[in-house]
């Protein structure tokens, strides 16, 4: 059947009519603000960041090491009994390979690829852990299931925030000694 | 109503300007678990849930996503409705007269102390292409529905002063409310012009809280509460949006939604039947509006009943006990969850120093606010 049977009459706008104003339009531009409240779980998780720790939330019932930490067990339904640090290593559980940027512009050929990845964090319950960025690592050497290790902006730049790491690189076989230490704080 | 369904558990935080201490699922959780606990059920017992929530006031796109861990609604059928909690509470009321759910959970949520730009938030709501060029704070609405409202002779200008002194006052015995007050009509009177004839005084104030009612089937309402709260009627519509052309100074959307909910209650004399209600008075002279829609009060009588002390917790018809939106706070899309919980609580008896005596049947309405023109009503009652 033929697509045009089903078209309307009239002359079709293309996007240079918008563009040049031949066609009446009306852009706005909202202004929301907000501040969010990061409450007790968030609050101290952020804190900790700025210390260079990883912390998590320990449900003493169904025994889940919860990260992000949360006050609230949804599971059990239950308050979550006590602080727990994570180590600052952890498992690619997936990442892609990003040729946009959040506005949907393109990177331009030779420029590095965002590398978003979910990273289960050692010390915390399986499947739980940090979304964060990978860096340092070539995109086609990246492998779900491999090492990395958080890279911490230092500490007097640090201002309790997500982005206190900077990305997580690839733990390198030489350096696997240093997996027995204490998590973080470095 | 086709079956019965009552309200058995009820829980609550308090209602206040800020809550920086606790985060929006810390807040919710907290009404959840006094929720469950008043009634001795845990999420595995509930069937499913309604929760309320609008993107523009969380900050979230598709903030309904962010609603269910923390009823614990994890893994369990959740629905959202955007609009106001009575919205959810009339689909709570539908989702167990399906008899497919006996255990349904309806929650509302407050956290507007994290929205920082409001009146961009409202104004956000004016129509883009016609309105919003005009560039108006949005309380301009209100001066144009007040000022339609007196000219028609509805009300004096004294009268709408009078229903903030009276609601902040009755604030004062509400121990969950933000804005108690001891004020005087003059204090109201000579308060900062905002949008004449609406002056600050006249405006609710903005409060942060979380609100979470256990709805239950007539079958198993026995075994969850000795003390159930029927919902014998819900209503709810809307007017035309448009500023152009609607009916100012007359809420039609609450005349209708109130004469839906009446339908369904069988209640054919509201003004002799309805013992309490709690009402929209986000602008001051909306009580009176609204009163006089429900058919509370004859056309144009309600600033006289008020005047004559019928509208006090201690009169025949008992307005907004609780502090209403002036009182209380304003809640927005959580804003009829506050009256209904008030409802609930007079109804129960438990309402403590503001208790309104011999309180059976009640009845709660809630306006979506500036600028809009929908209403939704409940009546409630403990027989």
């Amino acid at each position: 059947m033929e697509l045009s049977k089903f078209e309307l009459g009239g002359t079709r706008i293309k996007q240079s009519d918008i563009s040049k104003g031949n066609v009446l339009t009306l852009a706005v531009t909202p202004k929301l603000e907000y501040a969010w409240d990061d409450g007790v779980a968030i609050g101290r998780y952020l804190e900790e960041l700025g210390n260079g720790k990883i912390i998590a939330r320990k449900c003493n019932k169904c025994g889940r090491i919860m990260l992000p930490p949360r006050m609230f067990c949804e599971l059990c339904w239950r308050a979550t009994d006590e602080w727990v640090y994570c180590e600052d290593t952890g498992t690619v559980n997936t990442f892609s390979l990003c040729h946009v940027n959040w506005d949907a512009s393109r990177i331009p050929e030779g420029e590095p690829l965002h590398l978003p990845a979910v990273i289960h964090i050692d010390g915390a319950s399986p499947g739980m852990g940090i979304l964060h960025v990978l860096g340092e690592v070539e995109p086609d050497k990246i492998k779900i299931g491999m090492k990395v290790r958080a890279v911490w902006k230092k500490p007097d730049e640090r201002e309790g925030s997500i982005t206190d790491i900077t990305h997580f690189k690839p733990v390198r076989a030489a350096r696997k000694k240093s997996k027995k230490k204490s998590g973080g704080g470095r | 109503m086709i079956g019965k369904v009552a309200i058995t558990g009820l829980g609550y935080t308090e209602f206040s300007a800020t809550s920086p201490g606790t985060s929006f699922r810390e807040l919710t959780y907290e009404a959840a678990v006094k929720a469950y606990n008043e009634v001795g059920i845990e999420p595995k017992d509930i069937d499913t849930f309604v929760c309320t929530s609008e993107d523009f006031c969380e900050g979230y796109s598709i903030s309904d996503e962010y609603c269910n861990d923390q009823v614990g609604g994890i893994l369990k059928p959740v629905q959202t409705i955007t609009g106001d909690a009575i919205h959810s509470l009339a689909t709570g009321v539908m989702l167990v007269l399906t008899g497919g759910f006996d255990i349904v959970v309806v929650q509302a949520l407050s956290k507007l102390s994290n929205m920082k730009t409001v009146p961009n938030l409202v104004n956000f709501a004016l129509d883009p292409v016609l309105n919003r060029p005009l560039d108006e704070h949005y309380s301009f609405v209100s001066g144009l529905g007040m000022n339609r409202f007196l000219h028609d002779g509805k009300a004096t200008r004294e009268q709408c002063a009078q229903v903030v002194v009276k609601n902040r006052a009755n604030a004062l015995s509400n121990p969950v409310a933000a804005y108690g007050a001891d004020l005087t009509v003059d204090n109201v009177l000579d308060s900062e012009p905002v949008s004449l004839p609406v002056r600050l005084l006249d405006l609710a104030q903005v409060a942060d809280g979380a609100i979470v009612f256990v709805l239950a089937s007539e079958k198993v309402t026995g075994s969850l509460t000795d003390n159930p709260i029927w919902i014998k009627g819900v209503g709810w519509s809307s007017d035309s949006p448009s500023l152009e052309s609607r009916d100012w100074g007359n809420s039609v959307a609450t005349r209708l939604a109130g004469d839906m909910a009446y339908k369904m209650a069988g209640v054919r004399y509201p003004a002799k039947e309805i013992d309490l209600a709690e009402v929209t008075d986000e602008v001051s002279y909306k009580e009176l509006e609204h009163i006089e829609a429900l058919r509370l009060f004859e056309p144009g009588r309600a600033g006289l009943a008020l005047e004559d002390g019928r509208t006090t917790s201690e009169g025949d018809l008992p307005v907004n006990v609780s502090g209403g939106d002036l009182g209380v706070g304003h809640l927005f899309e959580a804003a009829g969850a506050q009256k209904v919980m008030e409802l609930v609580l007079q109804l129960r008896g438990t309402a403590g120093s503001r208790q309104v005596a011999d309180a059976h049947k009640g009845l709660a309405q809630v306006w979506r606010g500036e600028p809009t023109t929908s209403a939704a009503v409940a009546v409630l009652a403990n027989q």
